[in-house]
């Protein structure tokens, strides 16, 4: 007989190892499942995980590309995880994303065409403004209300594409160019272009924030009181209510940081490597960073590798659509199972598998 | 001599790190009443689960009328007519007492047939129930006759009761001592679990003590002291806490015709509070679990809020303060559950200072926590309360309850408070934490702080308390003073049995 075992304390080797341990399953996973599709397993696993960075062939244009494609998976990944440590879920990043795009989007075509140093910092602080107030909207319900923040986040998703739609084809689109949907390309508007800083690495204001918010993020959950109450109302609601937390002002403050910083990260792509408010402007960043935010162990450093890994993926996965033909879902289909498993195997960290024997009556 | 009904031979059970019961012996005789007498942890609850068939004995036999006994299973046990009634009831509050009585059974009869013979049963042992009734709506003591008739109804041959009293009022306790005396003149045995040594020497004719898992003596209770039970269980001369006589200060807390509804459905509203404490008094509050004691400390905490001027402390309206403001102005308290509410259990006991002690230790710096100061006060704790553990590092859930107890109530203690509120500050802690807790407390009260006490434990309040008051569902009794105060007296204020009229058992 199978019994399932609490252990007495989480076992610190699974949390660590499990990380790999569901990396390696979704590798081997994923490759049954290309060769279902009638790929080479092999050669797929390694277009999406090796090629990226080693091939000579694709490294020059990959390797920039993984610090583009990471930086948002990171900054909104690390929003997310200061939430999900005090037990608030945001699933609606993509949302505050998207509305950050558009406040920056925004002040830029406000502005256009007229040159000024100061533009590039406003739409920053326009950005994350707007997605603070689209997180806002499911923090304000649940405490006034006490809907459920999942729900109503997840939901103003479909809401903010409807917007991003709607901008696209109405108010922000480029009168210059009639009958096209989408707005002026920011990148032409050196006012208001969040370009590469070096030359060939990736490297924007973009990643330059990603790595100022992992260290902020660090230094608050370890040395603030804010991070103790936040870690202290997910693990023991009632404890922090004894230490003084405010469960409502929490729910503001986490949904706030994480909007905030999803909206950065969605001004920081339209400005950037997007170029301009389109209808297919959101490409599911605030969805993968939560798989990045569980794979990183909610940790500021562990979401580092994490949203490495997983701008990987985005990479590799374009590159494998372009030489084997691969379906674009497929790689959706790759990062999920990267969650399943992970979710799956941190079972293990709390409980343990153990074999009884004997013939219960 | 009786018949033997139970003999234990050289039971031992180890779980890894300690050895919960090491070789136990003792028989109970047919009808006997038994008493298993023991600190927290010297194995008083590991030796009935095996005989409940929940553990399985690592070494030693059982012999139940002759014939081996080896439960695999508690349903193996009521089999052969071992029934239990758990000190924490295991009863659905949104159904009513047929409905639960009906769960606990292997093939439950008609719910009609059931509420019948619940009636029957119920009336012929004293135990007065209608089964009908929502659990939710029973008082304590209701509840615990549910659990009773639940094991009547089988017939047993062998009752255990763990810390039954524990939830009683005086009066309570008297009719649950008739029932169990006319259960065991019926020829039904009861192992009877307790640390409270003079119910155990005015019910039982025997009492094995244990002492570190292992038994240290059988004996006759009445034959011995109280005292001499109490040394035999904890293996040292015990002292009572020394009071030495203190002057009354002004009022440092007062709280005005208070009412509050209570954030949890089967919770109980607080009506009408009002009382006074003054500097260097200690004020005890009784009353049976679930009368409101826990809504009382989180309205006095601050972790419920109220209209600011119903709450006043040393003069200044505190009602609407939260616990850290609260904290701040010199008002500390300590609930009842130590784990998940008193203590983050998954944190380290350095984070668990820190939980209550930063506003008025200085532990954060503009928000920045200091860790070091941290850790030194969690180390000082540490080491003025006995706290048993590696450090300050290891997390809160790894103590035993008793440490725990010691470390938390310590560390409201050593916030140097003028105000102090606790709830249960002893429950389940063996007897010389106690007696280091209740004098910590009796300390604060002489260095001039007000003390208020919520127990359940009676002696422990006419230990402590100066004055006396009892909370019956959700009312606050007039205060008085603790002086020629009697357990009788007490019963009343505490409501007496709950309003039901004192059962009238059927002579023997």
């Amino acid at each position: 007989m199978i019994q399932l075992e609490k252990r007495k304390e989480p076992s610190k080797f699974w949390r660590i190892a499990n990380p790999f341990l569901a990396v390696a399953l979704t590798m081997l996973a994923g490759g049954i499942m290309f060769a279902m599709l009638g790929k080479d397993p092999f050669v797929a696993i390694r277009l999406i995980f090796f090629d990226p960075i080693f091939s000579e062939t694709f490294a020059s244009y990959s390797r920039p590309q993984l610090l583009i494609k990471s930086a948002p998976l990171i900054l909104i990944a690390v929003g997310l995880a200061i939430g999900f440590k005090a037990n608030v879920w945001n699933i609606g990043a993509e949302g505050q994303y998207i509305i950050g795009a558009l406040f920056g989007a925004g002040v830029a075509l406000a502005f256009f065409p007229a040159p000024g140093w100061y533009i590039f910092p406003l739409m920053v602080l326009a950005g994350a403004f707007g997605g603070f107030l689209w997180g806002m909207i499911p923090a304000i319900l649940k405490t006034r209300f006490n809907t459920n923040e999942i729900l109503v986040s997840l939901l103003l998703v479909y809401v903010a594409e409807r917007i991003l739609a709607a901008m696209s084809l109405g108010l922000m689109r480029n009168p210059d160019i009639a009958g096209f949907p989408g707005s002026r390309d920011l990148r032409r508007y050196e006012a208001a272009h969040n370009a590469e800083l070096f030359a060939n690495t990736g490297i924007h204001w973009g990643v330059v924030a990603a790595l100022i918010a992992v260290i902020f993020a660090y230094a608050m959950m370890t040395r603030h009181m804010l991070g103790f109450h936040i870690q202290l109302a997910g693990q023991a609601p009632r404890a922090a209510r004894f230490g003084g937390v405010s469960p409502a002002r929490l729910v503001v403050v986490c949904l706030g940081i994480s909007g905030a910083l999803a909206g950065l990260a969605g001004m920081f792509e339209v400005s950037g490597p997007g170029g301009q408010v389109r209808i297919e402007f959101a490409s599911g960043y605030g969805f993968t960073a939560i798989i990045v935010a569980f794979l990183g162990r909610l940790n500021p450093f562990g979401i580092v590798l994490a949203g490495l890994l997983l701008g990987l993926t985005y990479i590799g996965g374009e590159l494998s659509q372009m030489m084997l033909q691969l379906p674009g879902a497929a790689i959706q289909v790759f990062q999920g199972m990267l969650l399943f498993f992970l979710l799956a195997l941190d079972f293990q960290t709390n409980y343990r598998l153990r074999l009884t024997r004997g013939a219960s009556a | 001599m009786r018949k033997p009904l139970l003999r234990l031979e050289g039971l031992t059970k180890a779980y890894p790190g300690v050895l919960a019961n090491d070789d136990v012996s003792f028989e109970i005789g047919e009808g006997q009443m038994h008493a298993l007498l023991g600190e927290n942890g010297a194995g008083k609850s590991t030796l009935v689960k095996m005989i409940y068939g929940l553990v399985k004995p690592d070494k030693g036999t059982m012999t139940l009328r002759d014939q081996p006994f080896a439960p695999a299973q508690p349903s193996d046990a009521r089999r052969n007519g071992v029934a239990m009634v758990f000190q924490h009831f295991s009863l659905f509050d949104a159904m009513d007492v047929a409905e639960n009585v009906a769960l606990g059974m292997e093939n439950p009869p008609p719910l009609r047939d059931l509420a019948r013979r619940i009636r029957d049963v119920s009336e012929a042992y004293g135990l007065p129930l209608d089964p009908t009734r929502l659990v939710g709506e029973l008082s304590a003591g209701e509840r615990q006759r549910v659990e009773i008739v639940r094991c009547l109804l089988q017939d047993p041959k062998l009752l255990i009761m763990d810390e039954p009293t524990s939830v009683l009022t005086p009066q309570e306790v008297d009719i649950l001592f008739r029932t169990l005396r006319k259960l065991s003149s019926e020829g039904t045995a009861i192992l009877y679990i307790s640390h409270k040594l003079e119910e155990i020497r005015a019910l039982c004719d025997e009492a094995t003590i244990l002492r570190g898992g292992r038994k240290i003596a059988t004996c006759d209770p009445r034959e011995k002291t109280a005292r001499e039970l109490a040394e035999l269980m904890v293996g040292q001369v015990l002292h009572p806490p020394a009071r030495p006589a203190r002057p009354v200060g002004d009022v440092v807390l007062a709280v005005d015709n208070l009412s509050l509804k209570s954030n949890n459905p089967f919770g109980t509203s607080l009506k009408d509070i009002s009382f006074t404490l003054r500097a260097g008094e200690v004020l005890g509050i009784a009353g049976v679990a679930g009368n409101g004691q826990d809504e009382l400390l989180l309205m006095l905490s601050g972790e419920l809020l109220s209209p600011s001027a119903q709450v006043q402390l040393k003069g200044l309206p505190v009602g609407h303060l939260g616990p850290n403001g609260r904290r701040k102005r010199g008002l500390v308290s300590a609930p009842e559950e130590r784990l998940g509410h008193a203590a983050a259990p998954d944190m380290s006991l350095t984070a668990n200072a820190l939980l209550s002690a930063s506003a008025r230790k200085g532990l954060a710096k503009n928000g920045f926590i200091d860790w070091g100061a941290s850790e030194a006060f969690a180390r000082a704790i540490i080491a003025r309360f006995d706290v048993r553990t590696p450090g300050p590092h290891v997390l809160a859930r790894a103590l035993s309850g008793g440490n725990l107890q010691k470390f938390v109530i310590g560390r409201e203690i050593e916030l140097d408070p003028d105000v102090i509120i606790v709830n249960q500050p002893t429950w389940g802690v063996d007897a010389s934490a106690a007696a280091t807790i209740r004098q910590a407390l009796l300390d604060l009260a002489s260095k001039g702080a007000g003390v208020l006490v919520i127990s359940q434990d009676l002696d422990e309040l006419l230990e402590v308390a100066d004055s006396f008051a009892a909370l019956n569902e959700g009312r606050l009794t007039r205060v008085r003073s603790s002086k020629g105060l009697t357990v009788e007296e007490i019963g009343l204020m505490m409501g007496g049995a709950h309003d039901m009229h004192v059962a009238q058992v059927a002579s023997v």
